[in-house]
């Protein structure tokens, strides 16, 4: 019985939050978003030199074939720098995919120029578990129609992975005749969300053929939502210590603010919130290697639950900066909006509940 | 991670359940609170655990336990079977679980002699002396005297919060015997007989309707000398080895998962205009966050485990349990209050009440535990200074 992070575990957080610390602090994070899409995907190829592009892919394919806890906890160094990257797309959806529905010819194709980082590809599947504004793609006659909204990870990506419906997924080239490609402007400036408008796009490939891709894609879309609770888990973290920094040091009536029990006991709540919540991560991302029959509950508990928790740190470190933490200088927002996009990313707190709900069979 | 136990404990645990299946038919029923002639089979009961090494496991033969080498994966696998089997296990509650481990890190050889073996056997029952009115969160505040009177102390104050003192044998008890030395240092940590004279028990009732707890006076109250644990006016250290047992009794995550499942039990049978509470899009959310929560904090003690089985430090992981585990079992009791609607507010044998007003008490109760044993202030306190290294609040000036 061992429930905690291995030395190599602790050894990969600590690689990648001390590299991102010396190479993408916030300031560096500044200039990459005020680049725009290009900016964005600056810093892969050395991340992906440090192996998070291929941390899912097996060693035969040039990765290093680490879980999705692994995975998860590159994620939350990511989260916790605010950084800029195609991480969750190209190194958590599109390997998780193709590992569980791509043919040995796709897998060998793909799996090792993803894990170089010299191959990018977006997840066009928002509709699977979320339609908004008549959006949904179908194929018909071996084309693809109709929009896809929020699709991660587009800018600077080979090709996109598009679920048609629950059941199909298919590998688009991004430079495919008949596909209009719009950039969606969120709060979070430090990702790219994308909307795509299908008129009868003929895709290159499908994985796990005609109907054949349900399983992968709900495996897909669950190994992002757990590192997306990595993610959130970092940005937390990022947050709280921030705020007792702050309020070690800011002096008010004579005093430092983090001596006054007010402002003490909003920082206990965020630890007493987090804590626990990581525990939770760690089994949600656990899971999705070890124990294939709980993890879908789990992972659905997971972000929902890093959502919910996540949102309250980020406005309670806000409020314990004061006035400065609503200012632009200060850079807070950077870790605040990326919680909100996070937030909703692959499903937001209610939509997951309801799926925590259904597994149980507890739906109306 | 490894989240199987390995072969060693599951040998270890096909014992247990080899055990039982012999056994369980001799254990206790309606477990230990259960009164009257109960208290004799509870005792045989916990001696036949003793035994076999199901109880005070770790406690040394010489003082009435087992003697196991301490190795916590086996007392998980004892909890876990003797839950699974539904019978009591071993013995817990103020002695065992708080002033044996504090004798044997403070007492004398003569008291753990004295004291250990009957308490683990469950004869001899014990309660806590801590609290005053006037000595709650600021406990080292305590104000009950003990003078000198040749090889005795002749004891005089007042304490309350004393769950189980009616019953008990005997009483741990925090008094101040160094009158003029500096809060922390003037008390001493006392075992008393409760047949003491002087010495008058009152129930405390609670809002919950019940007396869980006592107010226990002390008048020229006798004990000798002898009685102090550790030395005179080290009481202050003493005691904080009971509070560290006494939290990790709090917020346990199993209590939690059980309590959920009742919630959803009763939310699968409850039912308003003809629709089972668990078909309202609204409480079943609310139920689902909940569950979350639950699912977090047993995974949160896995995590904590598996930190005290590698012998590291949790850091603050480790100071949130009690905090986060007390108000959520609250949270859980008032989600079922409300899945009952007007029927939640029924109590005291009413017509139509649920569960003999389990929930009722256990939202009022777990509100008690919030506020008991450290309250959420004081926890969050714990929680910014130690784990946080946040400064202390400054004392007022004059304060001492």
């Amino acid at each position: 019985m061992d429930f905690g992070l291995s030395e190599e575990q602790r050894l990969l957080e600590e690689t990648f939050r001390s590299w991102l610390a010396e190479h993408a602090p916030i300031a560096r994070v500044r200039e990459l978003v005020s680049r725009g899409a290009e900016g964005l995907g600056a810093l892969w190829p050395e991340l992906a030199e440090l192996g998070a592009a291929g941390v899912l892919v097996p060693e035969e394919h040039g990765g290093s074939g680490l879980g999705v806890l692994d995975a998860g906890l590159i994620a939350q160094a990511l989260g916790r720098a605010v950084t800029p990257a195609p991480f969750l797309g190209s190194a958590v959806m599109a390997p998780t995919a193709l590992l569980a529905a791509g043919t040995p010819a796709q897998r060998a194709e793909w799996l090792p120029r993803l894990a170089t980082g010299e191959t990018c590809i977006g997840i066009a599947a928002t509709e699977v578990y979320s339609r908004r504004e008549g959006a949904g793609v179908r194929l018909e006659g071996g084309r693809l129609f109709g929009t896809a909204l929020f699709a991660l990870d587009v800018p600077g990506a080979d090709a996109i992975l598009v679920a048609a419906g629950a059941d199909d997924l298919l590998l688009v080239p991004l430079d495919a005749e008949r596909l209009a490609i719009e950039r969606l402007s969120s709060v979070d400036a430090t990702r790219a969300l994308a909307e795509l408008v299908f008129d009868g796009v003929p895709p290159a490939e499908a994985l796990g053929g005609p109907g054949g891709a349900g399983a992968a894609i709900e495996r897909m879309l669950d190994a992002g939502r757990a590192a997306v609770a990595g993610d959130l888990v970092g940005a937390c973290e990022a947050m709280l210590d921030q705020a007792v920094e702050y309020a070690k040091q800011r002096t008010q009536f004579g005093r430092v603010i983090g001596s006054f029990q007010a402002v003490k006991h909003l920082c206990a709540e965020m630890a007493a919130e987090l804590e626990p919540a990581r525990s939770l991560f760690w089994y949600a991302a656990h899971a999705l290697g070890a124990l294939p029959d709980e993890a879908p509950l789990a992972v659905a508990h997971a972000k929902a639950h890093l959502s919910e928790v996540a949102t309250a740190i980020a406005k309670t470190s806000t409020e314990v900066h004061g006035g400065i933490g609503f200012t632009e200088e200060q850079g807070l927002h950077f870790w605040f909006k990326r919680i909100g996009l996070d937030r909703q990313l692959l499903g937001g707190p209610e939509v997951l509940r309801e799926r925590a709900a259904a597994l149980q069979g507890w739906a109306a | 991670m490894d989240l199987e136990y390995g072969e060693r404990y599951e040998r270890f645990r096909a014992e247990v359940r080899a055990f039982l299946a012999a056994h369980r038919e001799r254990a206790p029923r309606g477990g230990f609170r259960a009164g009257g002639g109960a208290r004799d089979a509870s005792t045989a009961w916990q001696r036949l655990l003793i035994e076999h090494g199901y109880a005070a496991r770790t406690i040394p033969r010489a003082y009435g336990g087992y003697g196991a080498d301490p190795d916590l994966l086996e007392t998980v696998v004892i909890d876990e079977e003797l839950s699974r089997a539904g019978v009591p296990r071993g013995l817990s509650g103020q002695g065992p679980a708080m002033l044996v481990p504090t004798l044997l890190e403070h007492g004398s050889e003569e008291q753990k002699r004295r004291w250990i073996p009957p308490t683990v056997r469950g004869e001899l029952s014990w309660c806590q002396g801590y609290s005053e009115p006037g000595a709650g969160s600021d406990l080292a505040s305590l104000q009950t005297r003990a003078k000198e009177d040749g090889d005795d102390f002749l004891i005089n104050g007042q304490k309350i919060w004393t769950s189980g003192a009616q019953a008990a044998h005997m009483m741990f008890v925090l008094v101040r015997t160094e009158l003029d030395a500096e809060k922390h240092a003037g008390i001493s940590y006392l075992l008393l007989p409760m047949d003491t004279p002087g010495i008058e028990v009152r129930p405390l009732r609670t809002m919950t309707g019940g007396a869980e707890f006592n107010q226990v006076f002390f008048t020229d109250v006798r004990v000798p000398k002898a009685n102090v644990v550790g030395a005179r006016g080290e009481g202050w250290r003493v005691a904080n080895t009971t509070l560290r047992h006494e939290r990790n009794m709090l917020g346990n995550a199993a209590q939690t998962e059980s309590l959920l499942l009742e919630l959803v039990a009763l939310m699968q049978t409850e039912s308003r205009n003809g629709a089972r509470a668990l078909q309202s899009p609204i409480l079943r959310d609310g139920l689902l966050r909940l569950q979350a929560r639950a699912e977090t904090m047993k995974r949160h003690s896995m995590r904590l485990l598996t930190c005290a089985l590698r012998g590291e430090s949790p850091g603050v992981a480790g100071l949130v349990v009690k905090l986060q585990g007390c108000q959520l079992n609250h949270d859980i009791a008032a989600l079922a209050l409300d899945v009952m609607g007007e029927l939640g507010a029924l109590y005291d044998r009413s017509k139509y009440e649920r569960a003999r007003g389990m929930w009722q008490f256990q939202y009022m109760f777990s509100l008690g535990l919030i506020i008991g044993g450290g309250t959420a202030q004081i926890q969050k306190n714990i929680i910014a200074e130690r784990g946080l290294g946040l400064p202390r609040e400054p004392k007022p000036v004059g304060a001492s």
